[in-house]
């Protein structure tokens, strides 16, 4: 059966790996263009008029685009934490469970943020906030971590769900068994074998609230532009490379981050 | 039947109500803080887009407090701006079509890419595993407009694919994608394949490969290893991902204005025009709803059906 | 690094404090991409303000944010078509602009627009035409008509872009067929409905982005504005501006005081400062459109002062008019032509 020379694995799928490569490959090559136009010299993102560096300098000068990259970042980072945790917990009350009235509404109802445009939820936003923002005179970060809080639960409750489905009971029963405390056995037991499905969840919660724009646009007050509200302005003008450069330095940032983590981790093992 | 095993056994009975009251009450007490984040900053405000919905259209945009079920008649029915006939409103009809068919191919393209990625990351070495995952997200850290002008510079006409493909010899015309919808699925498929793979990952890390070994033991072929051992022991992951892919993709809005050209609206488009230039705002809160019911209606058949199938697990 | 290190700060002191309005201090609200960074500088040079700028991507955007209150916001930039509106909802204060001192700055015919009679209310931003722009190596007829995009002429077929505009697409194929903007001619309007929809297959794209289409060549027409027509030739010289012979519209965009802005007299004066000539030169040398100030030419980049683009051409100005929004009858059927359209 066994036709090729390697020997047989049974962790092996003809065609995957190649697929995941493909994938990965698809997921960078966009990622050239966009390198490549933050080096250019002409206004423009598709037009190439030489290299410079000068919009690595505008950025750098632009103190409006940088506060609201780092504002992006601050509030994907806040929004995505507490979104995971809560997520987290509306998971382990949903899944494992005998059923019980109201587990599927509190699903949907989880899941909801998911099922409309966004426009909507900005529209509804705007016009609660702006009671609420009238009515305290309270114009801080609260509103727009609030609503990014809200739209990425379900992108971090999913895949921690998936996670969790038919994840064996065994262990924390054995652990029960030998009188470990209900905290203790979460802690030492459910949340290391649930780890790899926060990790995901934590990831695209993170991601979703950095690309929002539509429900910040509406949500924001005076002075609290994001990048990608930024950036929706210029649709109508020119897009100028200044965004291609920040978003160049982002990328550097994550990928140094990213390679730190892992020579981190691998000293440890 | 003595009297005191009547009784023992209503003791064992109530007990076990007990417990299952104190499981109850811990489910909730855990699904709270979610769902209060949830109610005040997503699903509570939605309750005035559904007032909009009953309300007539201000002139300038916003609302009148005036009650009306125009709306509602408008999201089904159409009735012609100039001799005032009544018909049924294709428009909106072929609007959502687009957007489904879309969606649903743009879910498959992804799940055909993304299974296998997530089953290659599952399949490396351990320590390595979450390195993987962050090369995953790692292109969504850049601007998601910057990102989608960036497919449109590869698949234009003088853009990179048909430069390499005309250099290869493959083709000798450039492959006339943009503006198509085939770009509006290569844009939606890379916007939204993060969303298949981390869930499928997430629920494939801990497969058992004992039981793929098993399955080899018993001479069946890989294709049916992967068909009946290894999808339905990921099955809550691949349903997840789907979930996340398809919906949002749905109300999509970005990606098929820029890269579809604009030339045709997806139900996100039609929605966001309601509130903008179009000055209808009930009419948009009464088209959301309506997505919303359908989506909702669908997914709770789901759980549902998936609960009966599965229930005498996790007990 | 210094300012990163500011931006988190003052982010947190922000977060802790709320946005305390605290005197010397200004927020605009403006289209995005719209307010050069260096007239922000000087005006805070000038007067020790502190300017916030917060973006806006349509008029439609601005206009419910500022209604449904609690915003924070001191000034705004609504296009003439929404000014009226913005009066007549009670959503911005009298600041009574005609008695401020650069008032003398602005050109006579700016004085007294039918928007703003006796331009009370707002001070003079930028404005512009939507027109339509042709390579002229791949066309050479005359381009001074909506016909480019509505009867195309073979050359341009399948290489026309329109922007996405319903207000304006519309609009122009009414002006085409003889009528004019947001009329409530039925007949006309199935008319401009017919004549869009059999256009529309001729049509590549519905698209913003153009400049990058032209320079490549893939695009040969568009219906657009002229600032952006006037970048695009920098990049390919064939590239002309169509003033249509039919009739096109003009769009002003102006500065209003809001009704519930916290610094009103740091307001105003912004509002007398853009009136100065090197300001709204200023104004005009970054976003690349004209503006209604006498003397601002000299502090404009020199191209920009002949470009047939931003100053018009004598013999088209008399077909250029400012509309004011559509009805909300007119907009209605608006809507549901370009549903239609884009179905």
């Amino acid at each position: 059966m066994v036709t090729n020379s390697r020997p047989f694995s049974i962790k092996r799928m003809p065609g995957f790996s190649l697929l995941a490569l493909a994938c990965f490959f698809a997921l960078y090559m966009p990622l050239a263009p966009l390198v490549f136009y933050s080096f250019n010299a002409g206004n423009n993102i598709a037009l190439w008029e030489g290299l410079s560096l000068r919009w690595y300098v505008a950025a750098w000068e632009n103190d409006l685009v940088q506060s609201a990259a780092i504002r992006s970042v601050v509030v994907a980072v806040i929004a995505s934490v507490v979104a995971t945790s809560l997520a987290t917990m509306a998971a382990l009350g949903t899944t494992r469970t005998r059923p019980y009235r109201g587990q599927t509404s509190i699903y949907a109802m989880v899941n909801q943020p998911l099922m409309v445009p966004e426009i909507v939820t900005a529209v509804a936003l705007l016009i609660l906030f702006a009671l609420i923002k009238e009515s305290t005179g309270y114009h801080g970060y609260a509103y727009l971590v609030s609503a990014h809080t809200a739209f990425c639960i379900p992108f971090a409750y999913l895949p921690i769900r998936a996670r969790l489905e038919g994840m064996d009971r065994v262990l924390e029963a054995a652990a029960a068994d030998l009188y470990a405390t209900p905290w203790r056995t979460f802690t030492k037991v459910t949340l290391p074998l649930l780890l790899p499905g926060i990790l995901a969840g934590a990831m695209l919660a993170f991601v979703i609230s950095l690309d929002d724009v539509v429900i910040t646009e509406f949500v924001k007050s005076a002075g609290q532009d994001t990048l990608p509200t930024y950036m929706l302005g210029q649709l109508r003008r020119t897009i100028t490379p200044e965004i291609n450069a920040i978003s160049t330095v982002l990328l550097g940032v994550s990928v140094v981050m990213v390679a730190i983590i892992f020579f981190l981790s691998r000293k440890k093992t | 039947m003595s009297t005191e095993h009547i009784s023992n056994n209503e003791s064992f009975e109530s007990l076990e109500v007990q417990a299952y009251q104190r499981e109850v009450r811990r489910n909730l007490l855990l699904s709270t803080p979610a769902l209060i984040v949830l109610f005040c900053a997503a699903s509570g405000p939605l309750l005035i887009m559904l007032v909009f919905s009953f309300l007539t259209a201000g002139d300038y945009g916003g609302i009148k407090w005036q009650f009306s079920t125009e709306a509602w008649f408008q999201v089904a029915f159409y009735r012609d701006i100039f001799d005032e006939t009544v018909s049924i409103a294709n428009a909106h009809v072929s609007i959502f079509w687009r957007s489904i068919k879309l969606s649903f191919l743009t879910t498959l393209v992804a799940f055909v890419l993304g299974f296998p990625t997530a089953y290659f990351i599952a399949t490396r070495p351990p320590e390595t595993r979450s390195l993987w995952l962050f090369l995953v997200t790692i292109p969504f850290w850049t601007n998601l407009l910057i990102r989608t002008f960036a497919i449109l510079e590869i698949i234009r006409n003088q853009g990179l694919v048909n430069t390499v493909l005309i250099t290869l010899g493959v083709i000798d015309q450039p492959l006339d994608m943009l503006y198509t919808d085939i770009a509006i699925l290569l844009g939606m498929t890379y916007v939204y394949i993060p969303l298949m793979i981390l869930p499928i990952y997430a629920s494939m890390e801990r497969l058992d490969f004992r039981l793929v070994e098993a399955a080899y033991d018993l001479y069946a072929t890989r294709w049916r290893v992967l068909a009946r051992v290894i999808l339905p022991l990921v099955k809550p992951g691949v349903v997840a991902g789907s979930i996340l892919v398809f919906i949002p993709s749905l109300g999509a809005y970005v990606t098929p204005r820029i890269l579809g050209g604009g030339k045709h609206l997806m139900i996100g488009n039609l929605i966001e025009l309601q509130f903008g230039q179009g000055r209808n705002w009930p009419l948009g809160a009464a088209l959301s709803l309506t997505l919303l019911v359908i989506v909702m209606g669908a997914l709770m058949v789901y759980v549902r059906s998936a609960q009966k199938e599965g229930s005498g697990h996790g007990h | 690094m210094k300012t990163i290190f500011n931006s988190i700060l003052s982010g947190l002191v922000l977060a802790v404090s709320g946005a305390a309005m605290a005197a010397g201090e200004l927020n605009l609200y403006n289209w995005g991409n719209y307010t050069n960074p260096e007239l922000i500088e000087k005006f805070e040079k000038e007067t020790g303000i502190k300017v916030t700028i917060t973006d806006y991507d349509s008029n439609e955007t601005a206009l419910a944010k500022v209604r449904a209150g609690g915003h924070g916001f001191d000034l705004a930039v609504p296009s003439h078509s929404h000014l009226p509106i913005w009066v007549s909802e009670g959503l911005i204060a009298n600041p009574r602009v005609d008695q401020m001192p650069n008032f003398k700055n602005v050109a006579e015919e700016w004085r007294n627009p039918d928007w703003d009679p006796g331009r009370q209310y707002s001070a003079p931003w930028q404005w512009g035409s939507v027109g339509v722009m042709v390579d002229t190596s791949v066309y050479d007829g005359d381009i001074n008509t909506f016909g480019i995009i509505l009867d195309p002429p073979e050359e341009l077929i399948g290489k026309i872009n329109v922007a996405p505009e319903m207000n304006d697409v519309i609009s122009s194929a009414l002006l085409y067929l003889g009528g004019e903007a947001c009329s409530g001619d039925k007949e006309l309007l199935k008319k401009a409905r017919d004549k869009l929809v059999e256009a529309k297959p001729k049509w590549k794209s519905m698209d913003y982005g153009v400049i990058e289409k032209f320079a490549g060549r893939d695009l040969a027409a568009s219906l657009y504005w002229n600032g952006a027509a006037f970048r695009t030739r920098l990049k390919n010289p064939d590239v002309r501006y169509g003033y249509p012979k039919e009739g096109y519209s003009l769009w002003a965009d102006a500065v209003v005081l809001l009704k519930d802005a916290k610094n009103v007299e740091e307001a105003k004066s912004f509002m007398n400062f853009i009136m100065a000539p090197e300001n709204a030169g200023l104004i005009s040398a970054f976003a690349r459109y004209a503006n209604s100030i006498v003397g601002s030419e000299q502090y404009m980049p020199e191209d920009m002062a002949t470009a047939p683009e931003v100053v018009v051409p004598q013999e088209f100005i008399g077909a250029g008019k400012f509309y004011p929004t559509c009805s909300p009858e007119v907009q209605k059927i608006y809507t549901a032509i370009w549903t239609e359209l884009q179905k």
